[in-house]
């Protein structure tokens, strides 16, 4: 082997992943996919009202945890739960945002951020209902949240074998479910962008006091959009707790929510679509670091790959405060 | 929105202010510019209530608890502020600052098995280089391209996460303990017993705390600094050296958050969280105090400290972050101008 080859030899490894089925489904796929959801919810918030959530990683906990809850201590069917724990979420959403989206841009991300912390603190101590640290043990048979879902899992793995695939992608199942709800959320958002309640939002953002002399209850827009920002982040709960098969505070942390930012400009702002793309590009670049063969620890490992995230947010901010894709004339963090 | 929106101004004020207005300026007034007396009153008042609530010894022990975790904050808080008020900047990357000057002391106190004192100085020293670093590369060169408020602060968080994951990347995620006797503890009579590094935390950060409140009193710079941080238009119209005082913002900032980092460690212990996990407690302080208050940052800082660990006497002790945040919220909500400041944009 020349000295060459083995200088090639990490890159050989990351052109490998990009081949592989499991890199893409599995890996990038699902967890882009559970992003993506996550960050609709702050491209209809940030880009579209110009309210700076920071507080999206503690709607996701809500959402997961009230759906947990339900199913696994209440008893309740996962369909049944489902709407409950959406409604939960919506409603917590409000309880926030009554006081703080009366407050300006830098204390209302300051007090979003705080009640998500809030939310944490009592995942992490109220262990009778949360399951504490440890996390909150799914269902019996270790699946998350009941049966239901292996189910679904179980029929399509079945319909794959009998279309001759022989080891079909385990996680596939909840790949096209979550890339589906991505989808038909891109679609409702950007329907809904363009009736009356999608341009006074935009109104609303690009001019508070105009659109509060045109009459325009501001304060009740913002948190119809937050409301809805938070239901978007209890889908993502729900589906980050399918794949992980856990409800833990860990994946609840502010990172999270700032990761999602970091999706946000790289798709670029007021764009729904551009979120999708943002949310894979994020999380290619997060998950390839593991497929470089670097001669690091999986600890050091995860710590590059967070500093990808904070380098990326950096560069985009320093040089297209727009987003990759955004529209400069649309929405500009630098105003 | 932003600062200028109302054009209420700290100060005496003019034109057609109302006789009420002015009345209430004043009364804020007196209060801006004796932080500590309002919040000594405030603070020995609630120490009162709880201590013929719960006893005086337990009140004076989670007092004390509360006293060097309040001087952490006021630490942090104090360069926050000047940062928050002076350059408009919502500096979320403030607390890998604090965590730096821990791993900095730590390099020098375990590593090198040099003194904590030494290890201290070269967090202060090297902290407050990093500060005018990042203000070289970054701040200094957005400012000047006119970038706004959203975009520096996700340009803050992204730094935050450079500097704790790089940390992280050369040190590890253990966690680590500064050569402190963790176990030594003092007693001061009457049932009421504090641990020595507890009790040095307190001295020293109340030495330095009121060392900077002289020469941010006193001193030339430290009036310029505040006179920036009220209203640095009209402080570049006065003929201050704004870009000077900027630099000495971030080495204040940086030595005191170094300092900060260095206490948290030796009290807790040092690991790639420190920083980031005092962050929002700091910023409570920082909104408490009014920002750009730097005497305010002091005394919200010490009240803080004093509210969360006395909340512990009738709240169970693992929600105390809990209490740092609602009141955070609360204040944001019901006095976004702080408790010491005055009415103005907000």
């Amino acid at each position: 082997m020349t000295p060459l080859a083995v200088d090639m030899a990490p890159l050989a490894v990351v052109l490998g992943a990009l081949w592989d089925a499991s890199f893409w489904i599995g890996i990038v796929g699902v967890t882009a996919g559970i992003y993506a959801l996550f960050a609709l919810g702050l491209q209809l918030n940030v880009g579209y009202t110009g309210i700076v959530n920071f507080g999206q990683a503690g709607f996701m906990a809500i959402g997961a945890y009230s759906m947990g809850i339900l199913v696994v201590k209440a008893g309740l069917s996962f369909w049944l739960a489902m709407p409950v724990a959406i409604a939960i979420t919506m409603a917590f959403g409000v309880l926030i945002g009554l006081p703080a989206l009366r407050l300006r841009a830098d204390y209302l991300a300051i007090a979003t951020l705080a009640s998500a912390e809030i939310v944490r603190l009592f995942a992490q101590n109220a262990r009778g209902l949360t399951g504490g640290n440890q996390g909150l043990a799914c269902g019996p048979s270790g699946a998350c949240y009941d049966d239901a879902w292996r189910g679904i899992e179980l029929a399509v793995d079945g319909w794959l074998r009998a279309l001759g695939w022989s080891n079909p992608e385990p996680l596939l199942p909840l790949f096209v479910a979550v890339w589906v709800t991505v989808a038909l959320a891109i679609a409702a958002l950007t329907l809904v962008q363009r009736t009356p309640w999608g341009r006074v939002l935009r109104a609303i953002r690009e001019d508070e006091d105009a659109a509060r002399a045109l009459g325009k209850n501001a304060f009740a827009y913002k948190l119809q959009s937050l409301a809805i920002s938070s239901a978007l982040a209890a889908l993502a709960g729900f589906f980050l707790a399918l794949n992980l098969n856990t409800i833990a505070p860990a994946q609840f942390e502010p990172l999270f929510t700032f990761i999602g930012y970091g999706v946000l400009v790289l798709g670029g702002l007021a764009s729904y679509p551009g979120v999708a793309v943002g949310a894979i590009v994020m999380w290619t670049l997060i998950e390839g670091t593991r497929y470089i063969g670097l001669p690091i620890g999986a600890e050091q490992q995860a710590a590059l790959r967070f500093m990808i995230v904070g380098l990326v947010l950096i560069l985009l901010m320093a040089f297209r405060p727009q987003g990759v894709a955004g529209k400069r004339e649309e929405m500009v963090l630098g105003d | 929105m932003e600062s200028g929106a109302a054009p209420t101004q700290r100060g005496p004020s003019r034109g057609p202010a109302s006789r009420a207005r002015l009345a209430d300026t004043r009364a804020a007034r007196l209060a801006a510019g004796h932080p500590a007396r309002v919040a000594l009153g405030l603070v020995v008042l609630l120490g009162l209530v709880l201590a013929a609530l719960y006893g005086l010894r337990d009140v004076a022990q989670t007092g004390l608890n509360g006293l060097a975790l309040g001087s952490i904050y006021a630490l942090g808080a104090v360069g926050l502020t000047l940062v928050y008020g002076i350059l408009k900047l919502v500096n979320f990357s403030h607390g890998e600052l604090l965590t730096f000057g821990a791993y900095v002391a730590y390099l020098l106190n375990v590593t090198l098995g040099l003194p904590l004192v030494l290890g201290a100085a070269a967090a202060i020293v090297s902290t407050a280089a990093l500060g005018v670093a990042f203000e070289r590369s970054m701040w200094g060169p957005m400012r000047a391209r006119g970038a706004g408020l959203l975009q520096l602060l996700l340009m803050s968080i992204g730094l935050a996460f450079l500097i704790r994951y790089g940390i992280q990347l050369v040190a590890g995620s253990q966690i680590r303990q500064l050569e402190v006797d963790r176990t030594a503890t003092v007693s001061l009579g009457g049932g009421v017993s504090l641990g020595q590094t507890e009790l040095v935390t307190i001295v020293v950060g109340f030495l330095v705390l009121v060392a900077i409140g002289l020469v941010l009193k006193l001193t030339l710079l430290g009036k310029r600094m505040r006179a920036l941080a009220d209203d640095l238009e009209l402080a570049e119209t006065a003929g201050i050296d704004t870009s000077r005082v900027v630099l000495y913002t971030w080495l204040f900032a940086g030595g005191c958050a170094g300092l900060a980092g260095v206490l948290a460690g030796a009290v807790t212990d040092v690991r790639p969280e420190l920083g980031f996990g005092l962050l929002l407690a700091i910023f409570a302080a920082t909104i408490l105090g009014g920002i750009g208050d730097a005497f305010g940052a002091l005394a919200a800082g010490l009240v803080l400290g004093l509210v969360i660990e006395w909340s512990t006497l009738f709240i169970d002790f693992r929600y105390k972050l809990a209490v740092g945040f609602v009141v955070l919220i609360l204040v944001l909500v019901v006095r976004p101008q702080g408790i010491f400041g005055s009415a103005r944009a907000v």
